[in-house]
């Protein structure tokens, strides 16, 4: 018998090790595939889950996943061989006129759980919703730091998180209690199954059908069964939120991306290298009832500085965002080194393009770490002509630490000027054919503004640049202006003409400058 | 400027890395004090439901253990029936059987009720613990200095939000219920196996010590593993959370390889602490089992030997191998529960931590009222830096008449955005006062000193809402006309107009069809519903052409117009009437005066003004 009980031993640590691996590569894997997805996803995709949704997704529910999944393997793997092994030690018993308790048993045990399944499952759905709406106030609360202290809305704010809280406090409160009833519910069932038998055993010893040790015998059987299908039918509590988990994990892996690589990827055009062509572009965000931008033209030559310039929402960002695929035009055709970019591998479309966004945004990491993001590879000597260019140097080397500071997430250790600089000296670093600025000099000051595009003409005299702007002075020498107005290109030229041919050019010029200063 | 000597954040807020080679396994830091402090601050508020709870787990379990031994009762009954029947007697006492089964049915019954009561009240219990632990954190989110955060991920603070309180909620509801019923079960059955024989009760319990020894060994090892299982949750969430916040950067430079890499190393190592501490933890189970058994085997010869002898009736035997079956069970599940109480121990830890954080003094002792205030501003000898070793602002000094209209300017990280800071006091000077009206700001409740102010931020900050909430946010009673003349004023009632569901249409921080513009003109209305005294504009309309601005500069007049303003742009265009203008560099106000005085002045000022056109001759040439 010892010897029985250590071979049980050791194959239930040797399942224990396996399922325990299984199950944390599963959730490892998982893990790795959603995060891969995700990665894959354009602006389109993440504006329709909504980042803090995809967040959850990539950690709770995965974790979710995990936890059933061991439990599973523990529990499932056990419960069926009890069960079947008691199954059949009853019925190789040559008496069975007591099997009808075991069935009446089972019963009981399917029934309760069924009931409380049908009333708790509604609320186990609601669950996930509820803590994604606490979830989402959370992050609000800590990106909106500085507005709710200036507004003193504190109060208010913790209101709102305390509702969200109640509504998962509540759900929570009735799920688990749902859940405490079972476990009484289901011990008193197996101990009146146990008396049964020794009622109806009784009877059977009395009338010579059975011996007392099979009914003992019996008890231990039946208790061993009914405990197999109690384990399954827990466990099967827990699928509802996992399966619900599943779902949503699900639906990233299976959303395809809009924006996938042509399979037969065309060359680029080495003559035209650089060359950037819109040609009759237009977009619209999906479901948006109108277009953004209209039938957009005009050609950014190597060399050459190409600036965009127009109102708040005319469409200027949207143009930049075209020109590394984040978005696919919607009509006409945009094309790089002379080729459509849908046809171009997305990797090789983006490593011609150093792009710098309106927001300086930078990752943890260091101010190295940050400037060599682009490509790893890029040379020290590098690294610090681009923090040259981009006027980061002397505070980079006013810190302790120079290019080993660190940045943290987000970058908000440094100040909006400095994360802006750091990010266009990161753009700078890959050396790249065509340089985009989605607005990302009104961060900085004038000066710093002005040295920075004297440093960037000197290095980019190959290169073609395409500047978002607010500033008039800004792009004041550009080789080619483009002014937009509500999506529609309204003026096309260099400074000097379009001061005399434009009249929004000219509206926007003079709202900065005075007439003596434009002349 | 700010921050050069910043250390890397802790990461999840843990300790420092691996024991050395061999020492004891990472625990909580401090086991006892942080259970203290739950028990003090928390548990003890729900004193009575948990008497009740403790009460009811009790009766449950006392229940539970006397069935066992009255169904041995039974089982003799039948046996010593069946004996006297074959010698001819009367056979079978079935009512004597049927008055036992009867008794044992109620008892069964009144545990159950017993223990689902217990449930009930105890789910109660710990959700509502669970509730105010989160509500603690969020209100303790607003009273914490700004630095922290500057520091911390939204990732690590969210993890404590979600993860760690998850774990104390899951863990708390059953590691009570478990101690009480485990304690209860051992000694219960203790005294029920001695009642029945004391020698087979001595024989069974030489595996306690046995038993006990291989758990704590076993918790001990899979302790160590489940903290860094929690620490790399965080790391991987921290990264989840960093990446897709940032996923156009990481497309524009092709980051995705590289993000992919170091997210599967990070996930790598989390797999391989999530798989160790749950295999270890799920050793005991089976190690225990077999122990059980080697009592099991012990108690079966000898309960045969003494029955052999009739010291023993069969009935006994049954109830006591029952028992001794039982025994193991609560001595399991008391070291399930201690790896559940190390880890909620260790998130309740973190927690604390988070909680016990230095706050902010909210409240001043000799409190001046912020009512009837002017808006006089003077910084006298202002001195700060976000570290003491690294001085930022050095000697600040300027007076500034209430209504005045304030431009700071200056080269990016001159400290501009400091000083407003040092005005609202999210942070405090080192040295140096700032008064208003006369009055040291730090004499004012900080609440009310901020609610003077109006400020428009270059970032925008709207929450997930409608878009009237976002507008009503700074003044909750406003009417829907005043929301209405605010948009107005902030020319942007006709674009809300055109949006679906116009006021009442939700947004966030995700919206992504509203631009960064419009958002901001929203923000701005938001700011003239409030009606401040003090207006400070830190880059407010840098996302806003200046077409648009022009546009809204009425508006802005207006909002300007008979108070203190202060506006920090980098567009001179914006500032050329100000009253007076500060030119800042290094943290030091080098020049101050009007356009005019400052241009013919022909010193800093003048060269930032100028340095917009000197570029022109820079390419030309």
């Amino acid at each position: 018998m010892l010897g029985v009980a250590l071979i049980s031993m050791i194959s239930a640590i040797s399942i224990m090790f396996l399922s325990s691996r299984v199950a944390a590569m599963l959730g490892k894997t998982l893990r790795d595939k959603v995060f891969q997805k995700v990665m894959g996803f354009s602006g389109e995709e993440f504006s329709n889950f909504s980042t803090a949704s995809l967040i959850t997704r990539s950690t709770n529910d995965i974790q979710q996943i995990q936890m059933l999944i061991t439990m599973l393997f523990r529990v499932v793997v056990y419960a069926p061989i009890m069960g079947i092994g008691g199954f059949i030690r009853v019925l190789a018993n040559s008496n069975t006129s007591m099997a009808w308790i075991i069935g009446l048993a089972i019963l009981c045990v399917i029934g309760i759980v069924l009931v409380l399944f049908i009333v708790a499952m509604p609320r186990f759905k609601k669950l996930q919703d509820f803590i994604d709406k606490l979830n989402l106030v959370s992050r609000e609360i800590l990106t909106g730091l500085p507005v709710i202290r200036a507004f003193h809305t504190e109060e208010k704010e913790e209101k709102r998180f305390e509702v969200a809280n109640r509504d998962l406090m509540k759900n929570y409160v009735f799920v688990n209690r749902a859940m405490s009833m079972m476990m009484p519910a289901l011990m008193f069932v197996m101990n009146s199954i146990m008396l049964l038998i020794i009622w109806v055993g009784g009877h059977n010893v009395d009338q010579g059908i059975i011996q007392v040790g099979d009914m003992m015998a019996f008890i231990q059987y039946t208790m061993q069964i009914v405990m197999s299908f109690l384990m399954i039918s827990m466990i099967s509590i827990m699928l509802p939120r996992a399966g619900v988990s599943a779902k949503r994990i699900n639906e990233v892996l299976e959303t395809k991306p809009r924006i996938v690589d042509k399979e037969n990827p065309k060359k680029f055009d080495e003559s035209k290298k650089g060359l950037v062509e819109f040609k009759n572009v237009s977009f619209r965000y999906p479901d948006a009832d109108s277009e953004c931008i209209t039938d957009i033209n005009f050609v950014a030559k190597p060399g050459e500085t190409t600036a965009i310039i127009g109102s708040t929402g005319s469409g200027k960002s949207t143009i930049v965002n075209l020109i590394p695929r984040f978005y696919d035009v919607t009509g006409g055709e945009l094309l790089i080194d002379g080729v459509n970019i849908k046809e171009v591998p997305q990797k090789e479309l983006r490593s011609k393009i150093g792009f710098v966004p309106q927001k300086g945004m930078l990752f943890s990491g260091t101010i190295e770490s940050n400037i060599k993001y682009g490509n790893p590879e890029i040379s020290d000597e590098q690294m610090v002509k681009a923090a040259r260019i981009a006027q980061a140097e002397e505070f980079i080397n006013n810190k302790e630490e120079k290019y080993d500071a660190p940045i943290s997430q987000g970058g908000t250790n440094v100040s909006g000027g400095q994360r802006q600089r750091l990010s266009i000296a990161r753009a700078i670093a890959i050396d790249p054919e065509i340089l985009v600025f989605d607005d990302s000099f009104s961060a900085l000051d004038l000066k710093t503004d002005a040295a920075l595009r004297a440093a960037l003409a000197k290095e980019t005299k190959n290169k073609t640049v395409i500047i978002v702007a607010q500033r008039i002075s800004t792009i004041l020498n550009a080789d080619q202006i483009i002014v937009l107005e509500e999506g529609t290109m309204v003026g096309k030229g260099t400074h000097e003409e379009l001061m005399k041919t434009c009249e929004a050019y000219r509206e926007i010029a003079l709202s900065q400058l005075s007439k003596e200063e434009l002349e | 400027m700010a921050h050069m000597n910043q250390k890397k954040p802790p990461m999840g807020g843990m300790g420092p890395g691996p024991a050395h080679g061999g020492g004891p396994a990472e625990k909580p830091k401090d086991f006892k004090n942080t259970t203290k402090k739950l028990i003090k601050n928390y548990l003890a508020n729900y004193k009575f439901a948990i008497a009740i709870v403790i009460l009811f787990a009790v009766g449950s379990t006392i229940f539970s253990i006397v069935g066992p031994k009255i169904l041995g009762n039974a089982t003799t009954e039948v046996y010593t029936g069946i004996m006297s029947k074959l010698s001819g007697g009367a056979g079978i006492n079935f009512e004597k059987i049927a008055e036992i089964l009867l008794t044992l049915l109620a008892l069964y019954l009144i545990s159950a009720s017993f223990s689902f009561i217990q449930g009930f009240v105890m789910t109660g219990v710990s959700q509502k613990i669970t509730y105010r632990l989160r509500n603690d954190i969020a209100r303790k989110i607003n009273r914490m200095p700004m630095h922290y955060f500057d520091k911390k991920t939204h990732g690590e603070v969210l993890s404590i939000i979600t993860n760690d309180i998850d774990t104390i909620s899951q863990n708390l509801n059953q590691s009570i219920t478990q101690i009480i019923t485990s304690i209860c079960t051992i000694i219960g059955i203790l005294i029920m196996m001695f009642s029945i024989s004391w020698l087979m009760t001595l024989i069974s319990l030489f595996i306690l010590p046995v038993a006990a020894f291989i758990v704590k060994v076993i918790v001990g090892k899979s302790q160590k593993y489940f903290q860094a299982q929690q620490e790399y949750l965080g790391h991987v969430n921290g990264q989840v959370e960093e990446i897709y916040g940032g996923h156009t950067i990481v497309k524009a430079f092709n980051g995705e390889k590289q993000a992919l890499e170091e997210f599967e190393k990070a996930n790598d190592t989390l797999y391989h602490s999530a798989w160790k501490s749950q295999f270890l933890s799920g050793l005991i189970h089976p190690v225990m089992n077999f122990v059980g058994n080697i009592g099991y085997v012990a108690v079966a010869i000898l309960g045969g030997y003494l029955a052999v002898k009739g010291r023993i009736t069969v009935g006994n035997i049954q109830s006591f191998i029952q028992y001794n079956k039982q025994f193991t069970q609560p001595i399991n599940q008391i070291a399930q529960v201690s790896s559940m109480l190390q880890a909620m121990v260790a998130a309740a830890e973190r927690v604390f931590i988070f909680l016990e954080e230095p706050e902010e003094v909210q409240t001043s002792d000799n409190k001046v009222s912020t009512k009837d205030l002017k808006g006089n501003i003077t910084f006298d000898h202002v001195m700060f830096g976000y570290d003491d070793d690294k001085i930022i602002i050095h000697d600040f000094n300027a007076k500034v008449k209430d209504g005045q209209k304030i431009a700071i300017v200056g080269p990016t990280g001159a400290g501009k955005t400091t000083m407003v800071k040092l005005l609202m006091r999210f942070y405090d000077v080192n040295s140096g006062e700032i008064l208003i009206d006369g009055h040291n700001i730090q004499d004012f409740d900080r609440g009310e000193l901020r609610k003077m102010f109006g400020m428009v931020l270059q970032d925008t900050w709207l929450f997930g809402g409608t878009i009237k909430d976002n507008i009503k946010y700074g003044k909750p009673d406003a009417t829907d006309n005043e929301v209405i003349e605010a948009a107005k004023a902030a020319h942007v009632h006709h674009f809300i107009k055109t949006l679906p569901k116009s006021y009442d249409m939700v947004i966030g921080e995700e919206s992504s069809n509203i631009s960064a513009g419009q958002k901001q003109l929203m923000t701005i209305a938001r700011v003239i519903l409030t009606d401040p005294k003090i207006l400070i504009l830190d880059e407010a309309t840098s996302s806003i052409d200046t077409r648009t601005e022009q546009q809204i500069q009425s508006a802005m007049d207006n909002l300007m117009k008979g108070r203190t303003s202060f506006i920090i742009a980098h567009r001179l265009s914006t500032i050329r009437n100000a009253d007076l203008i500060l030119v800042m560099d290094h943290g030091d106000i080098v020049e101050q005066g009007t356009h005019d005085e400052l241009l013919a002045k022909d010193g800093f000022y003048a060269k930032l003004y100028n340095s917009q056109f000197e570029e022109c001759e820079d390419e030309i040439e």
